[in-house]
């Protein structure tokens, strides 16, 4: 099996919830969504307090290109548009809405009928992209990256290949499996638009060897598209990030930044965001809800939900058995790159993947020591870096030799700081020296 | 909501890895050349090995608490032990033990503490203080116990020539029939041979490399290249003039499996990338050959790793790791 060619650690697998079908999770009662839940503008409030709204419904218009609608997921009243802490830690704008029924849009085809692409013959690449655009998708893995934008490459640049990163590489996360074994022929349909809007004709999907079953079905669906080829790789974090991926698959390696996957030619989409192009294109329907992994050691039961958009993390964590006495951190998203969250109010968008509840013994870093210069850091570091130096730097502020030694390209996948024997915390280190040193690119570039 | 949570920046696991998982890692991995020490110098090597071991562990206690005065004490974390323990493999055993406890000082104190402790010495402290016995002790150091008496010998122990010195003497007169005086290759390899406590069985010593590399404790890189290297160079050198020793019984004599395996790989004075490793042992393979040739002294092993200790900032500063994106056009 084929894999990432620099560095790569292995934490344990913990896909408690692997087995465990997605459900479909209760309406909340007061739905809130953030404005910036995407890379880019945040979006625009179309609606003032007191609207009356229906799920799929645009409550709030993009803020510029590189920026997404957002749609209510429920039906309701506009009670406020005020802030709320997100999974940032920062209070950002959001609408509140006031949940009453369920009336949906009617324009949204709710049958479980699968629409093939031979179904819709007349469907142009400009359309694909403008359905998609204005459905509010984003990369669904989590960088939230708006995919009109990654459809719509630099002028130049040659696209040969759509990624789809099934990998879940992440430890615990199951949502990505649970949504090809149950979603397979839709996600089939997804990929196939993706590759018509940008106008290629091979697609990768690629998924991790932990997940057999998922390759057989996918790999098996998948006979009847000859232009998508299942990749199984083998099992290494972080070959979800986007330029471990595409090196993984078709052996390119991304250059530093500014180069984009666009430039050697490949465009990566995460599997739920094919799984909502789908939707989005053949369903009229808008990204207004999505897989979340409920998960932890210590949760009674860790599960899949379908889950609508706004629901706060609570409601979920309380249908799994609600939040253990010993927790400790509550994670958003998966443990290697989530952010922990100030309280499980916060709620979910469409970047939120996984919600991890640890116990307060798991929580606790361990106390650091001094570097014992083992190069263990350097070994795993996938971007070819050395995590050591670029900390050192950093408390030294030695900020021309940060840069010398390429801290830009960090990726922040936190392979170092997991693997230091000595629980150094490296990464935060490296975060300050890289947003210092950026800043400093940015200033200079500026005063040119 | 009534309890706290812990926000903290991801990654939120860890592999579980830790110094000291590394440093009593190395421990398990020196008992089997330990035990033969034992087996084959009997009480002496038993007697140095404990003085040497408990006076490195006194001396870090001791600087930490009184001199440095730090509340967290730093003996637990196994990096003195180690020291203790390598700085006795490379004594004969009938070594006076007052000599044993003035070089764990300057191990500890002088090598490791006045840098900064644990990570920031720059040579490997039990092979400088075996550097410093041996030009303060030169006959002390230089008498070794011949091996396999009985146990309870010590300091009125047989000794006798090492095969090092037998080498040196051979080349040194061009007379190639020293060379059959030599102990076999089998003996060399199990270690019924003189020479320092922890040096003498190659076969010991290689047993502890296989379950170091095993836990990923260290990588091949280090005791590859340089094993290879004084291989492939005394090779060449006795094909052209047999006078010199073979291959075989220069890399099984002396220190050489000792320090590629246990010496050498040690962390913090070594380099961090694999490149600069390769480079790093390279290094310490062909100075040990020119001193072990060339040289006063019929070993150069630990003077090669110290001049290549001495190197490692600059290999560091060299050497990168290969970045990703730079070799693009590279296809599988």
């Amino acid at each position: 099996m084929k894999t990432f060619r620099i560095g790569g650690v292995h934490p344990e697998g913990n896909k408690l919830s692997a087995a465990r079908p997605i459900t479909i999770a209760p309406l909340p009662q007061v739905a809130v969504f953030p404005l910036g839940q995407h890379i880019g503008a945040p979006a625009k409030p179309i609606v003032n307090k007191g609207d009356k709204v229906i799920v799929g419904q645009m409550i709030a218009e993009a803020g510029g290109f590189v920026s997404a609608p957002i749609h209510s997921s429920v039906s309701g009243t506009v009670l406020k548009i005020d802030t709320i802490v997100d999974a940032s830690g920062y209070a950002k704008p959001a609408i509140y809405i006031q949940v009453e029924d369920d009336v949906w849009d009617e324009s949204i085809d709710r049958s479980a009928d699968l629409v093939k692409i031979e179904d819709r013959p007349e469907l142009t690449d400009k359309e694909i992209v403008a359905k998609i655009q204005n459905a509010g998708i984003v990369g669904m893995g989590g960088a939230c990256f708006p995919t009109h934008v990654k459809l719509s490459p630099p002028p130049g640049s040659k696209i040969e290949w759509v990624i789809i990163n099934a990998v879940e590489c992440e430890p615990y996360l199951t949502a990505d499996h649970r949504l090809m074994l149950e979603h397979a022929d839709e996600i089939l349909v997804g990929v196939a638009l993706l590759m018509k809007a940008v106008g290629v004709h091979k697609g990768y999907i690629a998924i991790e060897g932990n997940k057999p079953d998922a390759i057989d079905l996918m790999t098996e669906k998948a006979q009847a598209y000859p232009d998508i080829e299942i990749v199984p790789l083998k099992i290494k974090y972080p070959q979800g990030g986007e330029k471990q991926l595409i090196d993984a698959v078709v052996g390119r390696q991304v250059p530093a930044p500014p180069a984009l996957p666009a430039n050697v030619g490949a465009i990566i989409q995460n599997v739920g965001t094919a799984f909502a192009v789908y939707q989005a294109v053949m369903k009229n329907k808008p990204l207004f809800e999505r897989v979340v992994t409920v998960t932890g050691k210590s949760l009674a039961q860790p599960s899949n939900f379908m889950v609508r958009m706004g629901t706060p993390m609570q409601q979920l964590i309380d249908l799994c058995g609600g939040l253990p006495e010993d927790t400790g951190k509550v994670v958003g998203g998966g443990p290697m790159m989530g952010k922990a969250l100030i309280n499980t109010d916060v709620p979910i968008c469409k970047g939120s993947s996984g919600v991890l509840v640890m116990n307060d013994k798991e929580a606790r870093r361990g106390q650091a020591g001094p570097c014992i210069r083992c190069g263990k850091c350097v070994t795993v570091c996938p971007m070819g870096l050395e995590p050591y130096l670029l900390a050192n730097g950093t408390v030294n502020e030695m900020w021309d030799l940060l840069e010398a030694n390429q801290i830009t390209s960090c990726i922040e996948c936190g392979s170092c700081q997991f693997t230091c024997p000595s629980h150094r915390p490296l990464l935060d280190f490296v975060r300050i020296g890289k947003s210092t040193v950026t800043g400093i690119i940015k200033s200079r570039v500026q005063s040119k | 909501m009534t309890n706290k949570l812990i926000v903290s920046l991801s990654p939120h696991i860890h592999s579980g890895d830790s110094i000291q998982r590394n440093m009593y890692g190395v421990c398990i991995a020196l008992l089997p050349a330990l035990l033969c020490s034992f087996y084959f110098f009997g009480l002496g090597a038993v007697v140095v090995t404990l003085t040497s071991v408990l006076s490195c562990l006194f001396f870090e206690w001791f600087i930490n608490r009184f001199l440095l005065r730090k509340q967290e004490l730093t003996i637990s974390d196994g990096s003195a032990l180690i020291t203790g323990l390598l700085l006795a493999f490379n004594l004969p055993s009938n070594i006076p033990l007052w000599m044993v406890v003035t070089g764990a000082l300057f191990a500890i104190g002088v090598v490791k503490m006045t840098f900064g402790g644990l990570g920031c010495n720059l040579f490997n402290p039990a092979l400088a203080a075996r550097a410093f016995m041996l030009i303060s002790f030169p006959v002390e150091m230089t008498t070794w116990p011949v091996a396999g008496q009985s146990w309870a010998t010590y300091t009125d122990a047989q000794t006798g020539a090492t095969p090092l010195s037998l080498i040196k003497e051979a080349a040194k007169s061009g007379d190639a029939s020293l060379l059959d005086q030599l102990p076999s290759a089998i003996d060399m390899l199990v270690g019924q041979t003189g020479g320092c406590m922890g040096e003498v069985s190659a076969l010991a010593i290689l047993i502890g490399l296989i379950y170091m590399l095993s836990r990923g404790i260290i990588t091949w890189h280090i005791p590859l290249s340089i094993i290879v290297t004084v291989f492939a160079a005394t090779g060449i050198m006795h094909i052209a003039n047999p006078a010199f020793a073979s291959p075989v019984v220069e890399i099984l004599s002396g220190g050489l499996m000792l320090g590629a395996v246990f010496m050498a790989t040690d962390y913090v004075t070594s380099p961090m990338t694999h490149k600069g490793q390769l480079i790093y042992g390279v290094a310490i393979g062909l100075l040990t050959v020119v001193i072990r040739t060339f040289g006063a002294y019929p070993e150069g092993m630990s003077f090669a790793i110290l001049i290549a200790n001495a190197f490692t900032p600059l290999i560091n500063n060299y050497c990168k790791p290969k970045r990703f994106g730079a070799a693009e056009g590279s296809k599988k």
